[in-house]
């Protein structure tokens, strides 16, 4: 330890040959690094501009188009909504409600798998982060497929089409909060002799809690908007009444539908605003 | 009670930080350890309750050798073990009543503590530990809602719960004011001398140490350089300890 009573002179690198003293806060090799990707953002911009293929006739006559969807639109068939949206609406938010449920319970362990704290075991991680990735890459539509396959068409299908897309986004958020947790007192437990289970209960738990809520609430919200959505493949709510309207090119009562769809998810909004704020 | 014998810790395989190191520990007084930053008094004090993993040696403790042992028969151990801490390690978000019990959780049976159901008698220590260190009115308070000096007194009633036959306590004081750094020893003194166990208690305050401690280790380079009682603490010794001597005067 007594390197630390002898330390070497600093260095001065800025030092120039007629003794000003200079600073930069990039090196060369720096700043060409700096410039070479910004030019690669530039050019992939331009690239994907130039691969979607605008047509410009398309675009000149948007603005009509968009009037004439506008006067089918209207007036919304206010009328349409007991018969034909409230069960639906009442279905997506079960939907919403209970895939939530279900995701949240499968997302759980796998995130603590996850969590290279909590588990310090990489082949488990990786296992664990294997599950959270290939859940979240598999779009809710291609779950809803699957499961319709499996299921038949309906709830049943959509419910575990949105719970199983829902592991990978409440896990991967859920480890990332847990390796975030403070380590001291992980390590007072642990020199308590707590068990690993305890650890979890007392350690990680409490400090987890209000990142767990504020994921959950927030996935809840997204799922309402999901399972809006699910119905265009059969797998039941109001995205199923949306498919039959436009198919039958109902268009006030697709009007009616997407007003409803704004409304709930105003609504979540709001009440997971609330929400939060009371457990946070 | 504690015996180690020859520990040797590298994080980095050929870079030994602990160089062998071999104490006794008995009775029921304080032990300072005391050293430069960085010449491994953590890791000695995390070895002996194997919250870092020895790499050669053997830490004799009531009679096992703690580095064989695993599993439950570790974490009994362990529960023998008090520990406090720099920076107070308590669950910030759990009130102290539950900060306290949580020093029961290696002799609560995992139904019991998953259940949050601790022994009657537990809950009984916990509110006269509460008292002798002056918070009995926050026991429903947050962790995080008290002062430095308040945590360390609710880190140090933790580990009292635990009933330990050996304390450890890593800079229980570093964070902490004069004044209170001299209550939180006077309380380690105080369970010491009423719990009848051994206090071991890394400190970079020199004086505080000779005050307080009936015996002092000084480390320095990996190394027990000086193992005595605090009025063989001459500046020869500290120079040795420490290095360089411009800070002395």
């Amino acid at each position: 330890m007594s390197a630390a009573n002898s330390l070497p002179p600093m260095p001065s690198p800025g030092l120039q040959g007629d003794g000003a003293k200079v600073w930069q806060r990039f090196t060369l090799a720096e700043r060409l690094a700096r410039f070479s990707i910004y030019f690669a953002i530039v050019f992939a911009v331009a690239w994907s501009v130039h691969s979607v293929e605008v047509i410009s006739e398309f675009i000149w006559d948007a603005h009509v188009q968009i009037a004439d969807m506008g006067q089918r639109m209207w007036p919304i068939a206010w009328g349409f909504y007991p018969k034909g949206v409230h069960e639906a609406l009442i279905e997506t938010l079960n939907i919403a409600a209970v895939s939530t449920l279900l995701g949240v319970l499968m997302a759980v362990p796998v995130g603590f798998l996850a969590a290279r704290n909590a588990t310090p075991n990489r082949f488990l991680n990786y296992c664990a982060k294997f599950i959270l990735v290939s859940t979240r890459s598999v779009n809710t539509l291609l779950w809803a497929l699957f499961f319709v396959a499996v299921f038949g068409p309906g709830a049943l299908a959509g419910t575990l089409a949105i719970a199983f897309h829902s592991i990978g986004f409440i896990g991967k958020l859920f480890s990332e909060a847990v390796e975030d947790t403070h380590k001291g007192s992980i390590e007072a437990l642990t020199a308590a002799g707590a068990s690993k289970l305890a650890l979890i209960q007392y350690g990680y738990w409490p400090q987890v809690k209000p990142t767990f809520w504020a994921i959950a609430l927030f996935r809840w919200d997204i799922n309402v908007r999901e399972s809006a959505v699910l119905g265009l493949v059969g797998a039941g709510g109001l995205g199923m009444a949306l498919d039959t309207a436009i198919n039958l090119f109902q268009w006030d009562r697709v009007a009616l539908i997407l007003v409803t769809i704004f409304a709930v998810v105003i609504i979540a909004e709001i009440v997971v605003t609330e929400v939060r704020k009371r457990i946070i | 009670m504690l015996a180690i014998k020859n520990l040797v810790k590298e994080y980095v395989p050929g870079k030994p930080v602990l160089r062998g190191i071999s104490l006794d520990i008995e009775g029921s007084d304080i032990t300072a350890i005391i050293g430069p930053s960085g010449t491994g008094k953590s890791t000695l004090i995390r070895c002996i309750n194997r919250l870092v993993e020895p790499t050669a040696g053997e830490i004799v403790f009531e009679g096992r050798d703690v580095v064989q042992l695993s599993g439950s028969e570790l974490r009994l151990a362990r529960s023998r073990i008090g520990m406090v801490f720099q920076e107070y390690n308590l669950v910030e978000r759990l009130s102290v009543m539950e900060n306290l019990l949580t020093g029961c959780l290696g002799k609560t049976s995992a139904w019991k503590a998953f259940m949050r159901k601790f022994d009657a008698d537990d809950i009984c220590r916990a509110w006269e530990m509460l008292e002798i260190v002056g918070l009995t009115g926050f026991a429903n308070a947050r962790a995080d809602s008290l002062s430095g000096g308040q945590r360390q007194r609710v880190g140090i009633s933790r580990a009292v719960m635990q009933r330990p036959a050996l304390l450890l306590a890593d800079e229980p004081t570093s964070s902490l004011d004069p004044k209170t750094s001299v209550e939180i020893m006077e309380l380690l003194a105080r369970v010491a001398e009423t719990k009848n166990i051994p206090v071991i208690i890394n400190m970079h305050d020199v004086d505080l140490a000779r005050r307080f401690a009936k015996r002092i280790i000084g480390m320095a380079g990996g190394h027990v350089v000086y193992d005595g009682p605090p009025d063989g603490l001459s500046d020869d010794v500290l120079k040795t300890i420490y290095g360089g001597e411009s800070w002395l005067h």
